[in-house]
């Protein structure tokens, strides 16, 4: 390098130049809208999660219960086989307990989120989702969850269907 | 397949924000590095540029937009993109180029100019998530890395202390490199434990932020070498490169099998049998500081869930017996993503003809290995 290179190129600027104006600047406030086909493995699933359900595809040759559903699997590289209902219930694979919201913000009450894996689907296969109904000292990894549906009326076919998932109580099944 | 070899190296002060466009941050990484090789533009037969998500700069295309800075005037030009991995990548798409027979001498050009996205770049990593199953929840980029980190820590019982350790020592070893925007050397574990809390387990000094800066290396096949007489060359003796499943809530996260596939693909090409004995430093991806532990792990030059112990005994110190990031990597000089090949392949040039200054390895290094990953989970090297 470095023995023989005495000035590195670039001009560091600081916040203050920018909002003083100290610098020339050009902005531009893209306007891109989008809306996606979610396709068929999706458009189903999201259906079911209208009706409070979570359903899986399965996978003949290598036997797995793929969740979330997709209508070729990755591994054998055909067409998955048939429909089939997994459980609400699952288990904590990971979390995190985020002060950040979406752009970086900082939040006060955190959001708890991580992956879930589900009973009836193959071994760690799951979702993202937020966890709720517990605090943050009692979250863990391992911990026993339970789908929180929203009620019938506010369902819209997404992800957000479920609140999110909460304790799973023993004496609840 | 031809031998390639690294013959020269540039890049620019990685800062928050710099003045300079992305077009004159490659025009001077990339005259850095033909300098420094002793070439000019018209010594290149071929160009390959390295950038992220285009969102950062606002220009779609961006390939296009940087290539007069990137020397591509008139010369076979392609960009390649895979994420963080690019900044190791593109130095492999500059190899094939060499080792195939189709150039002698390629120029690689890397950039990233994340400040221009406002407020924060962050906002942009939003549209990477499946936008059916994942963006529906609004998740931020670090609950990615949250969720990985807590799952590595649980299934091996590292303590966060041992993590801290990775920050601590890549920020001190960026003290010796002049482009460094993080580098500190009076930083302390307990000032990584003590820092704001960002998504637990992720702290604020676990995190390499946001960063803008250009790199650029030059490489060339054997014969050209000979012929032009070179005397600084760094041979590039295996590459290897691997992606998992875009199903990522399918898998455990606590070890990344993509990285030993990729590995293991490189070290056959060196003939390398045994990784820990015959690898003599290491420049592994490190935007988060566990993410230095878990990538040793899956180069195969720790076993699992022995990177931290490795880390507390020193081992991985610039003067230990297994350096790590002697750069300072991307938590010491920083973090603009593609560019970071100057601390990756860069680095290895630098170390390997006794070109690193202050930041050189005390003793004797004749092989080093560099690592990039990128995209939502998966990776490359
Ligand atoms: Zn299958």
């Amino acid at each position: 390098m470095t023995q023989r290179i005495t000035k590195w190129p670039g001009v560091e600027l600081s916040a203050a130049d920018l909002n003083e104006g100290k610098v020339t600047q050009t902005r531009f406030r893209p306007n891109a809208k989008y809306a996606w086909s979610a396709g068929e493995a999706m458009s189903r699933f999201l259906a079911e999660l209208q009706n409070g359900r979570l359903i899986a595809r399965t996978c003949r040759s290598c036997k797995r219960i793929l969740f979330p559903p997709r209508m070729f699997c990755e591994v054998c590289f055909r067409p998955t086989d048939e429909w089939t209902y997994i459980q609400d219930t699952g288990t904590i694979e990971t979390f995190s307990i985020s002060y950040l919201d979406t752009d970086a913000k900082r939040i006060p009450d955190p959001i708890l989120v991580g992956v879930v894996s589900l009973d009836g689907a193959s071994p760690k296969m799951g979702m993202m989702h937020y966890f709720g109904d517990m605090t943050k000292d009692e979250i863990r990894i391992g911990m026993r969850v339970k789908a929180v549906w929203k009620p019938w009326e506010e369902r819209r076919g997404s992800v957000l269907d479920i609140r999110h998932f909460g304790p799973l109580r023993k004496d609840a099944k | 397949m031809r031998k390639v070899g690294v013959i020269g190296a540039g890049m620019t002060l990685f800062r928050r924000r710099l003045q300079e466009t992305g077009k004159e941050m490659c025009f001077e990484a990339t005259k850095m590095a033909l300098d420094s090789a002793g070439l000019t533009r018209a010594d290149i037969d071929m160009v390959v540029n390295g950038t992220a998500p285009d969102a950062f700069d606002g220009v779609h295309m961006k390939g296009e937009y940087l290539l007069d800075g990137c020397g591509g005037y008139r010369k076979p030009y392609t960009r390649v993109f895979t994420g963080g991995g690019t900044g190791v990548f593109s130095s492999i798409a500059g190899w094939w180029h060499v080792a195939s027979g189709l150039a002698d001498a390629v120029l690689v050009v890397n950039e990233e100019k994340m400040s221009s996205c406002q407020p924060h770049p962050q906002s942009v990593f939003a549209h990477i998530w499946d936008p059916i199953l994942d963006r529906p929840l609004r998740p931020n980029l670090v609950w990615i890395f949250a969720m990985e980190m807590n799952r590595y820590m649980h299934v091996h019982g590292v303590k966060k202390e041992d993590i801290a350790r990775v920050a601590v020592k890549n920020k001190r070893n960026a003290v010796g490199h002049p482009c460094a925007q993080l580098a500190d050397p009076k930083i302390t574990v307990d000032d990584v434990l003590n820092s704001e809390v960002m998504a637990w387990p992720v702290q604020r000094l676990d995190i390499s932020p946001p960063s803008d800066g250009a790199s650029a290396i030059v490489l060339a096949s054997e014969d050209f070498i000979r012929r032009r007489k070179i005397k600084d060359r760094a041979w590039m003796s295996g590459v290897g490169w691997c992606i998992d499943s875009t199903m990522w809530t399918d898998r455990d996260l606590y070890f990344p099998e993509y990285v030993a596939r990729a590995a293991q693909t490189a070290y056959k090409r060196a003939k390398i049998s045994d990784p820990r004995r015959e690898i003599d430093f290491a420049e592994p991806y490190d935007p988060f500081d566990y993410k230095e532990l878990h990538h040793l792990e899956g180069l195969l030059l720790a076993k699992k869930g022995e990177a931290p112990i490795l880390t507390r005994e020193g081992v991985t110190e610039r003067d230990g017996d297994l350096p790590v990031c002697p750069s300072g990597g991307l938590m010491g000089v920083g973090n603009p993503i593609a560019a970071t090949m100057g601390q990756k392949i860069g680095e290895l040039f630098w170390q390997l003809t006794n070109q690193a200054g202050k930041r050189q390895i005390p003793h004797e290094v004749h092989t080093g290995v560099a690592q990039a990953w990128g995209d939502l989970m998966p990776l490359w090297w």
